[in-house]
């Protein structure tokens, strides 16, 4: 990815005279050290915590490798929003429709295949990454497309429409109960789990991390390699530079759209063997890659990526050591204060 | 823009809440047969209170162009503070002599405003630095972790203040003097009378130098500081005012459904305050109750009228019109109701 600092969307480029942008660059480098000081200190808050349940060394580990799952997937979520908000300069809520279209249509297409079987479980999963693909597209086409012009505010409310209404369609298609995904490697509900110095892996984990990477990975090379991803990149360094040197500007913006159907589809697929997927799954989902895409900065890939795992990682950690029901309290705790610590995003200030 | 002040067109409005008030009073469920059922003095209290929330929210978002998609958790501030104080009043140690008094609701109700207004303040001072998609993130945030606290029972299960999941049941009617403000059609009176009030304090707010330098504030905040306006007060300022209204507005609410489930305050409540306002139209004190009564009609019309005689499928299609019709009158009619040329005319008509 071309350097963020660079590529700064025109809306964030304003910093107010009271906002914490309009310190000089100097003036940001210490709230990475204030963000080392907070990490340090709710590390200790987790020792100090798990040391009243008596935790040790294994039960730290299996925490931060569930984390490390749960956070690959936010990490793809993230990029996704990374994705439409560097093209388009919009906050996509709908991304997490897309969350829960994956794993909800691939169960559909793997029941339509028969429901047993390697092969039907990798084509529906494939069938329903590219249907989510079509439907981002239409949403993009049919809704953000045609209201370009309108204010930020605006068509942040059109993309709540849109999650709502997708939502509601998949309440009205799916019903309210969860349903059961076949593990990828067992082809049943039961996984295959390894046990390392008393931490337990599923396989599903690896399926998880190895999926993650490669669609990042892949996503990396589309935008370095190929004249598509280049044009997409140009679209987002300045529109209309991009416009004069003849990319078509909304074609990309529609693409960008598709990429992001696709990369929420696919972290909700892997993810969902390990989750019971239902038809408000993607409001979490979508909401803490939101929080991770913010962590990095909303403007860069490799900052959604370590924003996902950090965010799976600290909220496994926090979701160890307290209730349960304080589990989802973190990610916006965490939102909050990484937005009043540097609302231009904490791994970006090291390019300046 | 509109009226100087609150001139005529309010005093028609309230003229207009009373006569509705006045017949349902008097041979009640008038207004439900004339309907066809499809407005009730359940509904007509229910705009009422979403109009006071809306009334700040419209002050908020359209005037001083600061979005906020986690209201409802001050909505549930209030609704949980009147609650628990009249309900856990002697878990709480306050003496039955004083909460058992009829102005201990409406103190109640008081100093929940006061408490969540400077609450809104405080919080504003911090998040309103930010700006645009992150401001609308950070109440994101916080509407989702008010209501968590409030769901997780504040953290102290022991005490067991908010009830957790089921809330709280047994919310007592109000009463002034010895006489209790019920049945429903009497409570619409003190509701609508709560929504009037609110409207007239936002026209006033709007009409004043703080309505100007707000149009300011939503133009351009570079060119407001220039000319001399507090930016960061003002907004905080808004803030703390649209949060008591709601909080106001949810005491009213938990006295009138007599029942409080967090549930009712979470991240999509706060979406559906954000939706009347966008249909009502954000830019106008007017589009709060328009907003709040045209999408409760809808629901209600979808409800009877159109779903109603599918079976199994009214209750699961209301979520699809309504994010839908979000979609479309964002797309076409981003200033919402007010902007339509009808109401505009009937509301300068009138004036």
């Amino acid at each position: 990815m071309a350097e963020p600092a660079t590529t700064e969307l025109p809306a964030r480029t304003v910093p107010g005279p009271r906002g914490p942008a309009a310190g000089a660059p100097a003036a940001r480098r210490p709230s990475s050290r204030v963000l080392l000081g907070v990490g340090c200190a709710l590390l200790l808050v987790f020792w100090a915590l798990g040391r009243r349940l008596g935790y040790g060394l294994p039960e730290y580990l299996q925490l931060l490798v569930d984390g490390t799952v749960t956070g690959s997937v936010y990490a793809l979520v993230a990029v996704g929003f990374v994705v439409v908000y560097r093209v388009t300069g919009v906050i996509n809520f709908a991304q997490g429709a897309f969350v829960m279209l994956g794993p909800m249509l691939a169960i559909t297409f793997f029941r339509a295949l028969g429901g047993s079987g390697g092969l039907a479980l990798a084509a529906a999963a494939l069938a329903a990454v590219l249907a989510t693909a079509l439907v981002a597209t239409a949403v993009h086409r049919l809704t953000l497309h045609p209201a370009r012009a309108a204010s930020p505010l605006t068509r942040i409310i059109i993309t709540v429409g849109v999650y709502i209404t997708l939502q509601g369609v998949a309440l009205r298609v799916w019903g309210p109960r969860p349903y059961v995904m076949p593990a990828f490697s067992t082809l049943q509900m039961a996984d295959r789990f390894v046990e390392v110095g008393g931490v337990t892996l599923q396989a599903q984990s690896l399926w998880v991390w190895g999926v993650g990477l490669l669609t990042v990975v892949g996503l990396v090379l589309f935008f370095e390699h190929t004249v598509v991803g280049k044009a997409m990149r140009a679209c987002a360094v300045n529109r209309t530079a991009a416009r004069l040197m003849g990319i078509r500007v909304d074609r990309m913006a529609t693409l960008a759209f598709a990429l992001a159907g696709v990369l929420g589809a696919v972290g909700g697929v892997v993810l969902a063997p390990s989750t019971r997927p239902t038809y408000d799954m993607g409001l979490d989902l979508g909401l803490k890659g939101f929080v991770a895409a913010i962590a990095g900065g909303l403007v860069s890939l490799p900052g959604a990526v370590a924003g996902g795992l950090v965010l799976g990682v600290l909220e496994s950690l926090w979701a160890g050591v307290t209730v349960a029901g304080f589990k989802d309290l973190f990610a916006f705790v965490m939102l909050i204060l990484l937005l009043l610590a540097r609302p231009q995003g904490w791994l970006e200030g090291g390019h300046e | 823009m509109m009226a100087r002040a609150w001139g005529r067109t309010w005093f028609l409005a309230a003229a207009a809440v009373a006569a509705v008030g006045g017949v349902e009073l008097a041979w009640p469920g008038t207004v439900a047969r004339l309907t066809r059922g499809l407005v009730s003095a359940d509904l007509l209290i229910r705009a009422g209170l979403f109009t006071v929330v809306l009334v700040g929210l419209n002050l908020l978002m359209g005037y001083a162009g600061q979005a906020s998609l986690g209201q409802a958790a001050f909505y549930g501030l209030g609704a949980f503070a009147s609650a628990i104080f009249t309900v856990r009043a002697q878990a709480l140690g306050i003496p039955p002599s004083v909460a058992g008094a009829w102005w201990w609701p409406w103190l109640v109700m008081l100093l929940a405003a006061v408490a969540v207004g400077a609450f809104a303040l405080g919080v504003g001072w911090v998040i309103l630095r930010l700006r645009g998609h992150y401001l609308a993130m950070a109440t994101l945030g916080l509407g989702i972790i008010v209501y968590i606290v409030l769901r997780e029972n504040l953290g102290l299960p022991h005490l067991n203040l908010t009830g957790g999941f089921d809330g709280i049941v047994g919310v007592p009617r109000l009463r002034v003097g010895g006489a209790e403000l019920w049945p429903v059609q009497v409570y619409y009176f003190v509701v609508w009378a709560a929504a009037l009030g609110a409207m007239a304090l936002g026209l006033n707010v709007v009409h004043s130098p703080a309505g100007r330098a707000l149009r300011a504030l939503h133009g351009s905040e570079l060119a407001a500081e220039s000319v001399g306006v507090d930016v960061g007060r003002l907004k905080a300022q808004i803030f703390a005012l649209s949060a008591a209204l709601a909080s106001v507005a949810g005491s009213l609410y938990a006295h009138f459904q007599a029942a409080v489930v967090p549930d009712t305050f979470g991240f999509v409540p706060s979406l559906e305050l954000v939706v009347m306002s966008a249909v009502g139209g954000m830019s106008s004190i007017w589009g709060a109750p328009l907003g709040a009564l045209a999408v409760l009609l809808l629901e209600q019309l979808l409800r009877t009228h159109v779903l109603g005689f599918v079976p199994a499928v009214s209750g699961e299609l209301e979520p699809v019109v309504f994010g839908l019709m979000l979609v479309v009158i964002m797309m076409f009619w981003p200033a919402g109701l007010v902007s339509s040329r009808r109401v505009q005319g009937a509301v300068w008509a009138s004036r």
